[in-house]
């Protein structure tokens, strides 16, 4: 799939980090989950740890989510937690 | 220098005085509002995804969870008032405890008692004054509040949400807020908006329709961990809103302090003027009459 994941990573503070990626993985309270273009509509509780995400550019981003959720539709992410970094 | 004179003067030195006080703090408020102003802008991205979330779980799944019923023999209700910590700021702490009286008022019409929570230490002297009861307050962080200090005020609201109001005596079926809106510079509203239950108003929900969202783990335990960070966003929300109203309304009571300061010190001026001319006009008239008896008790011994 040519498209790519829009993904923004908010805290209640402030925009943490926002760009386009091919790939995310982050863990709900099921289990891993990792996230690709096109992806199914979903809400999911995150438990507290890492969430990678590969950018377009080649860069890897890691955040350390707290107390957060995920949130994906239509290619567009959203990472929130009460605290990250 | 004659007394009436050194009397203006002396009024004229503290109206200066009190003139540099107020000139000072319209300034400091006024690159606050700025600052304030990028915290409410900063903190929205979260407040909207989270209301778009939860507004997609409670329209788009048949869960039927207690921070969304409205209860339906309705017993409690809690009210959030926001205001100022410091004065100064004209009507900016009256106006929200105002307009928290009036949600009381009509709650109670309703039938409901009401439990206060105040933010702010004009709202606590305010209530304690009139010894109401109080059921939480915190204050301290009115003009620049932290993330934690949301947390800390929505938890407590949260909890006696989730008691039960039947057997618990802290325990609410409603949560209500009351803060000042910041539309802009020169406009504030004092607003009182219900929190809990949920009323997904229309304007709340984005435009066009709710995706369908698949729920992990399930939507119960979704709705479950995501109202009280909803709670907080929106208490958060609310205080970074108010704290901006705080300081534009600070900003401008300061400003027409000094304005009135000016106009005092022009009349002042005038009223020293005056009498100053009358001082030397009565000192001329004494040498004049002085000189006027010199001469004629002179022209008399000739």
């Amino acid at each position: 799939m040519s498209e790519n994941l829009t993904v923004e990573v908010v805290s209640p503070e402030k925009r943490i980090w926002s760009g386009e990626a091919k790939m995310i993985s982050a863990r709900t309270l099921d289990g891993a989950i990792g996230i690709l273009p096109g992806h199914i509509q979903l809400l999911g509780v995150l438990v507290d740890g890492k969430v990678s995400i590969d950018a377009v550019d080649g860069s890897k981003q890691e955040f350390e989510i707290h107390g957060g959720f995920l949130s994906v539709a239509k290619n567009r992410v959203s990472i929130l937690g009460q605290s990250a970094d | 220098m004659g007394a009436q004179l050194r009397i203006y003067r002396r009024r004229m030195r503290s109206v200066k005085a009190t003139k540099k006080i107020t000139r000072a703090m319209e300034l400091i408020s006024a690159s606050r509002i700025l600052k304030a102003q990028q915290r409410v802008a900063a903190s929205s991205p979260y407040a909207t995804e989270l209301t778009r979330a939860v507004s997609a779980v409670a329209t788009f799944s048949n869960t039927n969870h207690a921070l969304t019923r409205a209860s339906e023999n309705p017993r409690r209700a809690a009210v959030l008032v926001i205001t100022a910590d410091r004065g100064m700021a004209g009507a900016y702490s009256n106006a929200a405890i105002k307009e928290g009286d009036q949600l009381i008022m009509r709650l109670r019409e309703r039938g409901l008692s009401v439990e206060s929570y105040l933010v702010g230490r004009k709202a606590v002297n305010f209530y304690r004054f009139r010894s109401r009861a109080v059921a939480g307050s915190w204050t301290g962080f009115s003009d620049n509040p932290t993330f934690d200090d949301a947390v800390l005020v929505s938890n407590a609201l949260v909890n006696a949400f989730i008691a039960d109001s039947e057997s618990d005596l802290i325990g609410v079926d409603e949560l209500h807020i009351v803060y000042t809106e910041f539309k802009s510079m020169i406009t504030q509203i004092p607003i009182a908006a219900q929190l809990l239950p949920l009323e997904v108003s229309a304007e709340e929900v984005p435009a066009g329709l709710l995706p369908m969202y698949e729920f992990e783990p399930n939507a119960t335990e979704i709705l479950s961990s995501l109202l009280p960070r909803y709670v907080e966003a929106r208490v958060f929300n609310a205080m970074l809103q108010s704290a901006a109203s705080e300081h534009a309304a600070r900003r401008r009571a300061m400003k027409s302090a000094t304005d009135n300061a000016d106009e005092l010190i022009k009349s002042l001026t005038r009223l020293a003027n005056a009498a100053r001319q009358a001082e030397i006009t009565q000192e001329i008239s004494e040498i004049v009459g002085g000189a006027d008896a010199l001469a004629s008790a002179s022209a008399g011994s000739e």
